[in-house]
């Protein structure tokens, strides 16, 4: 992993920078990558976790509270990682909650409380998700639109069907789906085991493929991935297809956990935002480029953690928003700070405070 | 307006080195028409013409200064909005300062009239408080604006549900109040002018001002390209720090309206900073910087604003209304985009070919 991000970054160093590689004066310290700096503030957050839930008389490591971590993980790591493939890209999507809501209403619609029903059910929320994507990849590609503006505009039309066609919470799960929600191998939830090995699987398609490799370097800089003989239409089109599908497959899995799907659970959820911090807690350029979806886990991971303590600690609600946007900007500020560190020394490096104002422009 | 143009644009000069005042002043409006900036005036023009056609009784001069004296909180936010944007960044914290200023006038305001001055003086270094840390934690951290914002917005509004437990509390004085509902009465013709039109317009003329101003034009430069201002000597980090500070003072101003307008409510403001963001990008401004007239941006309020009643008169739902809006939003920046391109794009290569922010030649 460790040679493999350092590759990406002298890759997008290269498309931004240019004369940068090769005058890079060796280093004191050992490197240490950002993912594992995120692993690091992982297991601080845990630390720090364990001791404020045994004061209130509570064990952190207890089976009940683990596999009710890994459970709240789940639906935040779907959508991470399908966000940090689209952040990849150098786009963004802002329309996640929305279609988390209708792949849960499609699927309740679908299924209608019958297990007979429920491939079908799947398989069409999953198909509108996708299309969905498809979509927002043909607006950022084709027409130029701006991922943001593209994203937030689809979230909207998304957001006035639903308000249209669904007044309520409405459609069912039947039994044997609900299953998915709460059946456990040991302290695992088969949910999160669904994420786990989704996320194995687009670690593979970015490390092992060419598309995955196009996904850098076109999210790194368009233009001379353009110039370089990459069609870079196809890789953002393919992210935020699968950002689409995999924000459906949340939205089917909060059908199984709540058993009705619901026109609100999405907005509520917040996961637009929210899963971009996760990615951007992960260590992933907001720009594009640059990360990987170890550190996007590790920064819903940190979510995760931060919320059940919270919970034990009976923190209130909004408080919880306070800290959680704290923690947010200081874990990013703690290695956006660090990649100021390794940039090369250009021309004399200047002292003081003066460094501090300069390298901060 | 039109002088404007050739400044900002620098395209025509680049393209044919011809004066920048080339053809009349007709010729010139046209090409500043056809431009995304120019090209919401046409817009908003166009709306009010529908309206007005299917409902005449708002082509009055009455009912228009009123309906811009309604819009003006959104415009004000999007002047703010616009700022950061066309230096690179974003201000995801505008909905939820707007909603921490209105609660704050509504608990420390209450019915002493004495309170207003101070308390008005207290919105204003919150505001610019915000703004400091937001730039701060943006140039200084290094933190990308987006999640800066985000937790500020998150923290600030965290902090007012906490503190008013979600519910609505008292609405401060009248007379405070009157800054967001009242006006300068039995004026000929227009009947009254809301005192929100004409702070819109003192911001208006004032932000007109600052982008002429060498500030305007660093902010430009920075948000074109940071790297470039920085190695020209610009103070980077300061000229954004500024434009966050510019952007928090008008979420302020558009609390201190909103309060007389819409009352005491922790739910005020809410999704402010989106529907800022979508003005700015209707009124031509690029996300990602260094493109866009401050002017647009309000237009871009306005051309919103004007849709949102449009589609009221013509009778649409308005649980449409949001998949209108993101339509039109879509529509508006592809068309844009395509325009900016078309405008920008040089006869022969140019290093500016291979600038990042905006790809010149087509796919």
């Amino acid at each position: 992993m460790k040679t493999l991000t350092r590759s990406h970054r002298s890759g997008t160093d290269a498309a931004s920078q240019g004369s940068s590689i090769g005058g890079r004066p060796p280093r004191s310290r050992a490197p240490m990558t950002t993912t594992g700096i995120i692993y690091v503030v992982l297991a601080l957050v845990v630390v720090v976790g364990a001791v404020l839930t045994a004061t209130q008389g509570r064990n952190f490591f207890s089976v009940t509270n683990i596999s009710a971590i890994l459970t709240a993980l789940s639906v935040l790591g779907f959508i991470s990682i399908g966000q940090t493939l689209v952040i990849l890209a150098g786009s963004l999507d802002l329309s996640v909650p929305y279609v988390v809501s209708l792949s849960s209403l499609v699927g309740g619609g679908v299924m209608a409380g019958r297990s007979e029903n429920i491939v079908q059910g799947v398989a069409l929320a999953l198909l509108v998700s996708a299309g969905i994507g498809l979509v927002i990849g043909l607006l950022v590609t084709v027409l130029d639109v701006h991922g943001f503006v593209a994203t937030l505009g689809i979230g909207l039309v998304v957001s006035g069907y639903l308000a249209v066609n669904y007044q309520g919470s409405s459609g069912s799960a039947p039994r044997d789906f609900r299953l998915i929600g709460i059946t456990r191998i040991g302290i695992l939830p088969i949910s999160t085991l669904i994420m786990l090995v989704i996320a194995a699987l687009v670690i593979v398609l970015l490390r092992r493929t060419r598309l995955g490799h196009h996904l850098y370097a076109v999210g790194g800089n368009r233009e001379v991935a353009r110039m370089s003989g990459i069609r870079t239409a196809t890789p953002v089109i393919v992210a935020h297809v699968l950002c689409s599908t995999l924000a459906g497959m949340a939205g089917l899995l909060l059908l199984a956990r709540l058993s009705v799907g619901s026109p609100t659970i999405g907005s509520q959820g917040r996961y637009d935002l929210l899963s971009i911090a996760a990615v951007v807690l992960g260590g992933s350029l907001l720009a594009g480029g640059k990360g990987s979806i170890l550190g996007t886990l590790g920064g819903v991971a940190i979510f995760a953690v931060l919320d059940s303590t919270m919970d034990v600690m009976s923190v209130n609600a909004f408080i919880q928003d306070v800290i959680r946007g704290l923690v947010i900007v200081l874990a990013v500020a703690v290695y956006a700070r660090r990649s100021m560190a390794r940039r090369p020394a250009r021309f004399d490096r200047p002292t003081g405070v003066k460094a501090v104002l300069k390298e901060a422009q | 307006m039109s002088t404007v143009i050739p400044g900002v644009a620098g395209a025509p000069e680049q393209r044919r080195a011809i004066p920048a005042h080339e053809g009349g002043a007709g010729q010139r409006l046209l090409r500043t028409a056809a431009t995304p900036g120019g090209g919401v005036f046409v817009l908003v023009a166009i709306l009010l013409a529908a309206i007005i056609w299917q409902n005449p009784s708002f082509g009055e001069p009455g009912s228009l200064i009123r309906f811009m004296g309604r819009t003006a909180p959104i415009a004000i936010a999007a002047m703010g909005q616009y700022f950061v944007i066309v230096a690179g960044e974003f201000d995801l914290s505008m909905g939820a300062l707007v909603t921490t200023q209105v609660v704050m006038a509504g608990s420390l305001i209450g019915q002493d009239e004495g309170r207003i001055l101070p308390v008005m003086l207290l919105m204003l270094v919150v505001g610019v408080l915000v703004g400091v840390l937001n730039g701060l934690g943006t140039t200084l951290l290094r933190v990308p604006s987006f999640i800066v914002t985000l937790g500020m917005m998150l923290a600030l509004s965290g902090l007012v549900f906490y503190l008013t437990g979600g519910a609505a509390s008292g609405n401060p004085v009248d007379s405070f109040r009157q800054i967001g509902r009242g006006g300068i009465e039995d004026v000929p013709v227009l009947d009254v002018i809301p005192y929100p039109f004409i702070i819109l317009v003192v911001l208006a003329v004032g932000a007109t001002v600052l982008m002429r101003r060498p500030f305007g034009r660093t902010l430009i430069a920075v948000g074109d390209n940071p790297d470039a201002a920085e190695l020209a000597g610009s103070p980077v980090w300061w000229v954004k720090v500024r434009a966050f500070v510019l952007s928090s003072l008008a979420a302020t101003v558009a609390g201190i309206i909103l309060v007389g307008y819409a009352g005491v409510h922790p739910s005020v403001g809410r999704g402010y900073e989106f529907t800022a963001i979508t003005a700015v990008v209707l009124g031509g401004v690029v996300l990602g910087g260094g493109r866009g007239w401050v002017l647009s941006a309000a237009a871009g309020a306005f051309a919103l604003e004007l849709l949102f009643t449009l589609l009221n008169f013509i009778g649409v739902e308005s649980t449409w209304r949001d998949t209108v809006q993101g339509l039109i939003i879509i529509a508006a920046v592809a068309l844009a985009s395509r325009a900016w391109r078309r405008g920008r794009r040089p006869s022969r290569p140019t290093p500016e070919a291979t600038a990042p922010h905006h790809p010149a030649s087509g796919h």
